[in-house]
């Protein structure tokens, strides 16, 4: 573990009193770093962020470090000299105290994801607070409110892409309602060795410039034999209409992203031990920027106990989609194999993250085969409500399925709240203009659907109806206000909004009442997967579940969907509410959203 | 609760809340940063063409071998840039030709157009005069994925022409690429100096087939039909020129 420790700046202690003081805090309960196993992160320099003053905290150096990320030289922006940063870990209830040094020559900032606090320690600059000066240090102080995974990132700029990211793990002051024995944290990120200005100015200049996977001519003749020429030109010319590319899946692809596991690349294979029947409690979190993941282990059923923090009705399932910001904890428990393979494969197929539970150091299971990418449908253009008629997912190579056409027919319990879910909403005339390319003309919810590229292999794949709040206290009842967002994009341009505008263009914040019942219905008028983040409030999904909806800090919206949540704004300030694309929010997909005081507390 | 009274509530309670946020806004709002920067200046250069070509009108005399270069550039923001065109073919030995440079402000109006507005120095002929234009045109992508040039030009004489190119990218693999190009000319007056006769002037077909070493980087190989029609031809023929021809082309596709 320490062989590749980094020494921080500006910290007085040595390494050897550092470990001891690690080894002090762990039993406090504080930084919790044997939950990674020696060799888990990239370097473990992590263990020694503590407070001198005594209590919950941690001290955080944010700065760029020089790291070997799969092989190679890089020179990742950090928290404390590792890649992912620590591992934070606290209890419920406590009060932590977090300081954040800047030792970039920009601003910095770390907002913790998920996580309930006042807006002022909630980490976003130029919503909440100035963020962190170069060479400044910023205190955060707040009591933890809620328990579960979650992670932390930093607010500025690019400096997520750049390697800023770590868990944050809250224990519950009542014990979980699932049994475990084991657990281990899987963080999954994407990393580029370009400067991620880069990639963002290419894409601003050739927006496919990262998609490796377009359709070609040598597809043309490939599909005129499986389906016809009949229908492979009628596909084509249906897309090229449109002027849109049905292989748009990511923006940002294994072109020049090297996925990571834990910080560690494929070829590193990050790797955790486990005994025989034991069950293990994986904590996984997506840190990607611009990244969905597919993850599986072949061959070990996985059982969502968790998603995004928040104790849910168990589902067991062989596959699960991870939006960029999500988290969702499963536990597995191996028995017949000696090794599995975690297997996280980006949404567009253009590259993996894996790493290996093996009972003994050095066991490795075969990679599973890779699938060809999948193409975006009709579906994906928002004419859900319109495309019953077979039209749903025309010479793609995935099959149609019941899930991908919720409109037609679904299990009567898997979508109760027919209103909700199955509702036909032909969209308005108002294109959103020059910044928007495409409209969803029939949008319908997609909760049943499990979203491109998935669902067709016979596995079971995790769905959004199937997340079930595991107590249904409190949070129902009609809302009494409703607004509609339309998320926007000009895919040409790299244009992305809310309602045809950048955030630039609108920058007046988006009005939350204090205490009302609220829904907020998405329309994605894109054909891209939009991962919507509330800050400083659960959103409520409106998933079909009626009282057992679950609380989500991130959603992902399908592209062409149509889907809302619930929210009752308890937060007074001002949250930042955006796309969790990272590049996607950079370029303008992000309000702001105030939450006026409640009446008779009024700000002095 | 029915739609209309759910639509009253929402506005009046909207009123209420509005004004407590603009409150809000404005004391905090002055001194923070933008969260996001989403509106930078970029800028973009392409030079489509820059090609050894084959003598373009007498049929592959190796006298009037020739380079050419068609370049297109702008620099903005989403919504408005200014564009910068070039083109034009340097015989090797003679004086510059076909040199046209247009600068354009351009707005995107729809989601694939942009119209552009700006000035345009026009030399057909080595050894005649050039002429300022004033331009209106736009440039985008229509249906079925053809990229679309189009603008009318007004001489600083008051003579009125036009310009259409249309071109199509064609995947034969993720890196070959087929880029089928087709421009023309058209001219309400003659302009006996510039050799350019009413109606129809020219039309080109050119054909490119590239690699893509790396997106910025595609070296390639074509061919290029030329003819000109009418009044255009005529003074072509008065000139002692050709008024068609073929050509091969070889040179370099690269943007920064």
């Amino acid at each position: 573990m320490p062989t590749l420790r980094q020494e921080l700046q500006g910290d007085g202690m040595n390494a050897r009193r550092r470990l001891l003081k690690a080894g002090a805090a762990v039993g406090a309960g504080t930084v919790l770093h044997a939950l990674a196993p020696a060799y888990g992160w990239v370097a473990s320099a992590s263990a020694e962020p503590l407070l001198e003053s005594g209590g919950p905290g941690a001290n955080l150096v944010i700065a760029r470090t020089k790291l070997t990320i799969d092989g190679r030289s890089a020179s990742p922006t950090v928290v404390n000299g590792v890649l992912p940063g620590p591992v934070l870990r606290f209890r419920e209830g406590e009060t932590v105290t977090i300081r954040v040094t800047n030792e970039l020559e920009e601003t910095s900032s770390i907002h913790w994801h998920g996580l309930l606090v006042p807006p002022e320690m909630d980490g976003v600059p130029g919503v909440s607070f100035p963020g962190i000066a170069a060479g400044e240090t910023f205190t955060y102080r707040y009591r933890l409110r809620q328990s579960g995974t979650y992670w932390y990132h930093s607010h500025s700029g690019n400096q997520e892409q750049a390697g800023l990211y770590g868990p944050f793990i809250i224990d519950p002051v009542t014990p979980d309602p699932f049994a475990y024995d084991s657990e281990c944290v899987v963080l999954l990120s994407d990393w580029t060795f370009e400067d991620p200005a880069r990639v963002l100015a290419k894409m601003k200049k050739f927006a496919p410039y990262y998609n490796r996977e377009r359709r070609t001519l040598a597809d043309v003749f490939r599909d005129a034999s499986r389906t016809g020429w009949r229908a492979t030109m009628a596909d084509r010319s249906l897309w090229a209409r449109m002027r849109m590319d049905p292989t748009d899946i990511a923006d940002v692809t294994g072109a020049t992203y090297t996925y990571l596991l834990n910080g560690q690349a494929a070829t590193q294979n990050w790797t955790t031990l486990f005994k025989p029947d034991q069950r293990i409690r994986m904590r996984f979190i997506n840190a990607g920027a611009m990244t969905h993941f597919d993850v599986r282990i072949p061959g070990l059923a996985m059982t969502l106990v968790q998603a995004d923090g928040q104790n849910v009705e168990p589902v067991t399932v062989e596959e699960f989609r991870i939006a960029p910001a999500e988290t969702y904890d499963m536990i597995v428990q191996p028995q017949t194999e000696e090794a599995y393979t975690i297997f996280a494969e980006a949404m567009d197929r253009s590259g993996y993250a894996s790493g290996t539970l093996a009972l003994r150091p050095g066991l490795r299971a075969p990679l599973p085969e890779r699938r060809l990418r999948p193409l975006r449908t009709m579906a994906d253009m928002g004419m859900s409500g319109a495309a019953m008629g077979g039209m749903g997912k025309p010479a793609s190579d995935a099959k149609p399925t019941m899930e991908a056409m919720p409109g037609m027919a679904m299990p009567a319990d898997a979508a109760p709240d027919s209103s909700a879910t199955m509702q036909v909403m032909p969209h308005g005339p108002d294109r959103h203009g020059p910044g928007n390319s495409t409209v969803a003309e029939t949008p319908v919810s997609r909760v049943n659907d499990p979203g491109t590229g998935l669902g067709d292999a016979g596995r079971r794949v995790l769905l959004y109806s199937d997340l079930r709040r595991l107590s249904a206290e409190g949070r129902e009842g009609t809302p009494e206000r409703e607004i509609e967002l339309h998320l926007t994009g000009n895919m040409e341009r790299q244009i992305w909004g809310f309602d045809g505008k950048k955030y630039s263009e609108a920058k007046e914040p988006i009005p939350f009442i204090y205490g009302e019942r609220l829904r907020v219905t998405f329309v994605n008028d894109t054909m891209m997967d939009h991962p919507m983040h509330l800050h400083g409030m659960w959103m409520v999904l409106e998933n079909g579940a009626g009282a057992k909806r679950p609380l989500k800090h991130t959603i992902n919206v399908k592209a062409g969907e149509r889907l809302s949540f619930d929210v009752e704004p308890d937060e007074p300030g001002k949250w930042a509410f955006h796309c969790h694309l990272l590049f996607h929010m950079e370029l303008g997909m992000l309000r702001v959203v105030s939450v006026a005081e409640p009446p008779g507390k009024a700000r002095t | 609760m029915t739609r209309a009274s759910r639509r009253r509530r929402t506005v009046t309670s909207t009123g209420v809340v509005l004004a407590g946020s603009m409150w809000l806004w404005c004391a905090q709002a002055e001194e923070l940063p933008p969260p996001v920067e989403d509106s930078a200046t970029r800028s973009y250069l392409l030079i489509d063409q820059l090609e050894h070509t084959t003598s373009r009108y007498s049929g592959g005399n190796k006298e009037d071998d020739a380079l050419r270069f068609n370049t297109a550039g702008w620099i903005g923001g989403d919504y408005r840039r200014i564009w910068l065109y070039t083109e034009g073919t340097k015989p090797y030995g003679e004086k510059l030709e076909d040199t046209d440079i247009q600068l354009l402000y351009g707005r995107l109006v729809a989601p694939f157009w942009d119209v552009q507005a700006g000035v345009r120095y026009f030399k057909p002929l080595s050894d005649g005069p050039g002429r300022t234009y004033a331009v209106l045109g736009v440039q985008g992508q229509a249906p079925y994925r053809f990229g679309v040039q189009a603008a009318t030009f007004l001489s600083e004489r008051g003579d009125v022409s036009a310009r259409a190119e249309l071109e199509y990218e064609l995947l034969l693999t993720e890196r070959w690429i087929l880029q089928p190009r087709l421009a023309t000319n058209v001219a309400v007056q003659e302009v006996q100096e510039q050799g350019i006769g009413r109606g129809v002037n020219d039309i080109e077909f050119g054909l490119r087939l590239r690699y893509e070493i790396r997106r910025e980087v595609a070296p390639y190989l074509g061919v290029s039909w030329q003819k000109r029609y009418g009044g255009t031809a005529e003074l072509a023929r008065d000139r002692g020129d050709d008024v068609q021809g073929r050509s091969l082309v070889a040179g370099v596709r690269l943007w920064f």
